[in-house]
């Protein structure tokens, strides 16, 4: 029970019902079959999983996407149709239509609860069609949205290659699913410091997928891939460097000098690189300045982005949180500590599986000047007079590195600076009746 | 298995969702994994809703899975009602609960014995039924518990004649416009709206519902089973005709006066004066198909697709009030397919019934319409073969959730409609004349990335690095980026120089 021991004992962690709003962790296809390029995902669920995928992709969908619903019907329930013959002849029919490097699975809850043996027909079909297939269970039962890319990378962990292509002592793969530009920036911003890399995980193409020998230094660039850790870890033998995530300029910093510092490299410039960040940064310092956040929690990034907007000068009242790993996200919560501490702030409520209906009370009580919620809760919210920002947007955007802090703080104070706007109005609480649930 | 893109209908469970938020006062809880509550951001961004959606997950977890909901669900209704206070709680499988086969019924007859409010089970079978079967079921499945003939045992009908409007649904399509159309005509006509159904109705007005005289069911999809279940149980008749176009108004008024008939003593209803007016002068629908304008469309070639009620209706009022020739009618109600049949005989030269959007694809591209009218999918198939299209039914998207007063039901959603059709054509005809006429610009658009000027030097790494960023923001970044090089005295521009001027800009948009 890796949740049961505190890494830190001075933060302390609460723990809710579960009861929140989330998105499905099946909508990792979304971007992930945007990332790896010559990708197929066969998601194997119901028509539930189906209307999920294309309201929540909204134009996406009209793009022909390479993804595809494999729906099961009563047949396929009560196994009265053969597993394997089925989806046999669906990946025949994908072959035949996109011909793709790669087939991903995406299990589902009712693959689980069916107890569809994905991983072990995988292989038959694989060498039958001749296209490696990838098994990824993101459902609902187990994880929470962003941790459905944690299983897909995961499961792509077997499939790096283990050659050494060159004779460098110290490999170092970075994880975590991210836009090239992103991706290229920090590698960039580690190459300034005489770090290399040999590889992302993922790649562009499947094809491309970075060499992972034994002994290979990882690092991850997003909180939500313990999973993902520790399969490169036990399974491949990999070394992690735990550092904090390089979002804010703050944690961008934090990362760069844990990797160079485990790779005994003296970092050069960075002081005064995130000291000009921060000062190009200004202008949104001084709207969010001594402002109350809230985080209802869905998405896992909720920690790195409360220390960041801490270090702006915010006041954050409570971090909601999904699933919190205390182990893969030990250095992030040390720097929160320290954040509050050199702030001489107090060290924010962290609540794991949040209730979402105790918490708009809490919000009620606290009125925050912002809070950071899903799309289920922020017009409601909105019409009560709070102002939110919805979270997925975080998802969605380029938050690494550096150059795009000033990306999250665009985020973050748009509804402050939408409402200076609207300020004059009196257009403030727009529902009837007084009570907050109705 | 099912290899699927995209579907028009969604799971039963969201039927059940529709009818239950529609109501006031009731509450929904879902036996659901994490994640499948994905209704209420739906309700609340397509719908803008300022309330919370009364909708609720009693989650399915690993622990559910290994053990059962044992006490969770148990709990989880007991602590709805006392937090809520619904009126009703309607415990709802998902397909994934379904297969579980846990003993909801059970959970329910526990929670009853501590609970004051009613809890019911929404009776749908995930694999068996779609979203609209769902919603028409459940619907009769609350109010036949609400009002049945133990708690109304006989009917006292309202002095004033009287009708009940079952069918307006939350997400449904249009429906707030349509319902107050029909509730400004019925209210010209002296006749009373006892109760409207689902929509903003609460439990206790339920038992009211046999008083009135006659029920009307506006749409095909939801509200039959209604209908039928009252006109069983105490004999109220129905309306099933679609009161959209002119000679659907005609029409469905027609009918409502010949039912009121029935039932008053005295023949006193004549709506035809009525009917004359609106037609001739209230609504510009009818001169406007006879305006030289409208003579233009003559014989275009339309494809029709959408749910039952929206795609008849159009076929119909394209074909006998525009003049418009429809090559293909076809809808996703796969359930109706007779009575679609029936409807549109004799109107086109061909009926599709499917659910599967590459087939409506393979037909739109073989037919070759001038316009589509359809739905949300339909306008993107449009998009891409360049055909225009009128969105005319759901599955629809914020855009069509819209804010001023826009009907398809009654006298102004005529004149609506005929806008609609209008407008689809006449784009339509002026993309045929810029194609002849070589386009608006016959400058090829494609931008020349390198600069033009030559006062910088962008390295070829920076120059890729610009063809990243999307097409509608390139010219700024890369304006931003010459304007911080010149600051700085660079006369190349590099990778470095690119993010640079990224990090510096500090403009507040």
């Amino acid at each position: 029970m890796e949740n049961a021991v505190n890494f830190n004992p001075e933060i302390q962690i609460e723990c809710e019902t579960g009861n929140y709003h989330t998105f499905c962790p099946i909508s990792c296809v979304s971007w992930l079959y945007q990332k790896i390029e010559d990708s197929f995902f066969l998601v194997i669920g119901t028509k539930t999983c189906g209307y999920f995928l294309q309201n929540a992709m909204g134009v996406m969908i009209f793009a022909e996407p390479r993804y595809a619903m494999a729906e099961l019907e009563e047949g396929d329930v009560s196994a009265q149709l053969n597993d394997y013959s089925e989806l046999q002849r669906l990946c025949a029919q994908v072959k035949k239509a996109r011909n793709p490097s790669v087939i991903f699975w995406i299990g589902t809850c009712t693959t689980e609860i069916i107890k569809m043996d994905l991983e072990g027909l995988a292989p038959r079909i694989e060498a039958e069609i001749n296209i490696p297939i990838v098994v990824a269970r993101a459902n609902g039962l187990d994880y929470a949205f962003t941790q459905g890319e944690d299983t897909v990378l995961a499961a792509l962990c077997q499939r790096c290659p283990t050659s050494t292509q060159s004779n460098q002592s110290k490999n170092l793969v970075l994880f975590g699913s991210v836009a090239s530009t992103v991706s290229n920036m920090l590698t960039r911003e580690l190459e300034q410091q005489g770090v290399s890399i040999t590889g992302w995980l993922p790649a562009q193409n499947y094809t491309s997928l970075p060499s992972i020998p034994p002994q290979t230094f990882i690092c991850g660039v997003n909180p939500f891939l313990n999973r993902t850790a520790a399969t490169l870890i036990r399974k491949r033998r990999c070394v992690l460097i735990s550092a904090p995530f390089p979002i804010g300029p703050d944690g961008t910093r934090a990362w760069i000098e844990q990797i160079c510092s485990v790779l005994g490299i003296q970092p050069v410039g960075l002081v005064e690189r995130e000291k000009r960040v921060w000062e190009s940064l200004q202008p949104y310092l001084k709207i969010l300045e001594g402002k109350s956040i809230f985080f209802m929690g869905d998405n896992l990034l909720e920690i790195s982005l409360a220390r960041f907007l801490l270090r702006c000068g915010m006041k954050v009242y409570e971090i909601g949180i999904p699933y919190l790993d205390q182990r893969y996200q030990a250095s992030e919560l040390s720097l929160l500590k320290e954040t509050c501490d050199q702030l001489n702030q107090p060290l924010p409520r962290i609540v794991e599986k949040p209730d979402n209906y105790y918490q708009v009370q809490r919000i009620q009580e606290l009125k925050p000047d912002i809070t950071i919620t899903g799309m289920a809760h922020a017009n409601p919210l909105e019409a009560r007079n709070f102002l939110t920002k919805w979270s997925v947007e975080f998802t969605f955007s380029q938050i690494h590195g550096f150059a795009h802090a000033r990306d999250i703080l665009e985020l973050v104070s748009r509804p402050l600076r939408r409402n200076t706007s609207l300020g004059e109005l009196g257009w403030t609480k727009l529902i009837k009746s007084e009570p907050i649930l109705s | 298995m099912k290899l699927v893109y995209w579907m028009y209908l969604g799971p039963a469970h969201i039927g059940t969702l529709r009818i239950v938020s529609s109501f006031k006062n009731m509450h929904a809880l879902m036996h659901a994994p994490l994640g499948d509550d994905y209704f209420n951001v739906m309700r609340s961004m397509l719908e803008r809703e300022r309330d919370f959606t009364p909708v609720t997950v009693s989650t399915v977890d690993r622990h559910v899975l290994a053990r059962g909901s044992q006490e969770k669900v148990f709990s989880n209704l007991v602590r709805k009602e006392r937090e809520e206070e619904p009126s009703l709680l309607v415990l709802t499988p998902t397909c994934t609960s379904s297969i579980l086969q846990e003993d909801l019924q059970n959970f329910i007859e526990r929670a009853m014995l501590t609970s004051s409010s009613t809890i019911l089970l929404a009776d749908v079978n995930h694999y068996r039924i779609n979203e609209l079967q769902a919603l028409d079921k459940t619907l009769e499945q609350i109010v036949r518990h609400f009002c049945n003939k133990t708690t109304v045992p006989e009917a006292i009908l309202t002095t004033e004649p009287s009708v009940n409007i079952i069918g307006p649904t939350t997400l449904g399509f249009h429906n707030t416009h349509d319902i107050q159309e029909l509730k400004r005509i019925l209210q010209s006509l002296k006749i009373k709206v006892n109760c409207i159904l689902p929509e903003g109705a609460s439990a206790n007005q339920l038992t009211d519902l046999p008083q009135a005289w006659v029920n009307i069911v506006p749409y095909r999809e939801v509200g039959l089973m209604t209908a039928e279940y009252l006109k069983k149980e105490w004999g109220t008749p129905y309306i099933s005709e679609t009161p959209m176009g002119l000679i659907g108004m005609g029409k469905w008024l027609t009918r409502l006066q010949e039912t009121l008939n029935q039932i008053s003593n005295r023949p006193q209803f004549n709506f035809s004066s009525f009917i004359r007016k609106q037609t001739f002068f209230v609504s510009q629908a009818a001169w406007f198909s006879r305006s030289i304008d409208c003579q233009n469309l003559t014989g275009k070639r339309a494809v029709v697709f959408g749910d039952a009620t929206h795609a008849v209706a159009l076929t119909k009022i394209l074909t006998q009030e525009m003049g418009i020739y429809v090559a293909c009618c076809g809808t996703y109600c796969t359930h109706d397919k007779d009575w679609f049949m029936e409807q549109v005989q004799g109107l086109c030269d061909e009926v599709l019934i499917t659910m599967d959007h590459a087939q409506v694809y393979d037909m739109i591209v073989r037919l070759e319409p001038a316009a589509i009218f359809g739905t949300q999918m339909e306008r993107h198939i449009g998009k891409k073969l360049n055909i225009p299209c009128g969105v005319i039914s759901a599955p629809v998207h914020i855009q069509n959730f819209p804010l001023g007063y826009r009907p398809f039901f009654g006298y102004e959603g005529a004149n609506q409609i005929a806008d609609l059709v209008y407008n689809s054509f006449t784009l339509g005809m002026e993309d045929h004349l810029l194609e002849m006429f070589g386009g608006h610009d016959t400058i090829s658009t494609k931008e020349n990335i390198q600069d033009k000027d030559g006062e910088f030097n962008w390295d070829s790494k920076a120059l890729s690095e610009l063809q990243q960023i999307p097409g509608f923001v390139r010219k700024k970044v890369r304006t931003n980026t010459e304007k911080y090089a010149k600051l700085k005295g660079f006369t190349t521009i590099t990778i470095d120089v690119l993010y640079e001027a990224k990090e510096n800009a500090s403009s507040i948009s």
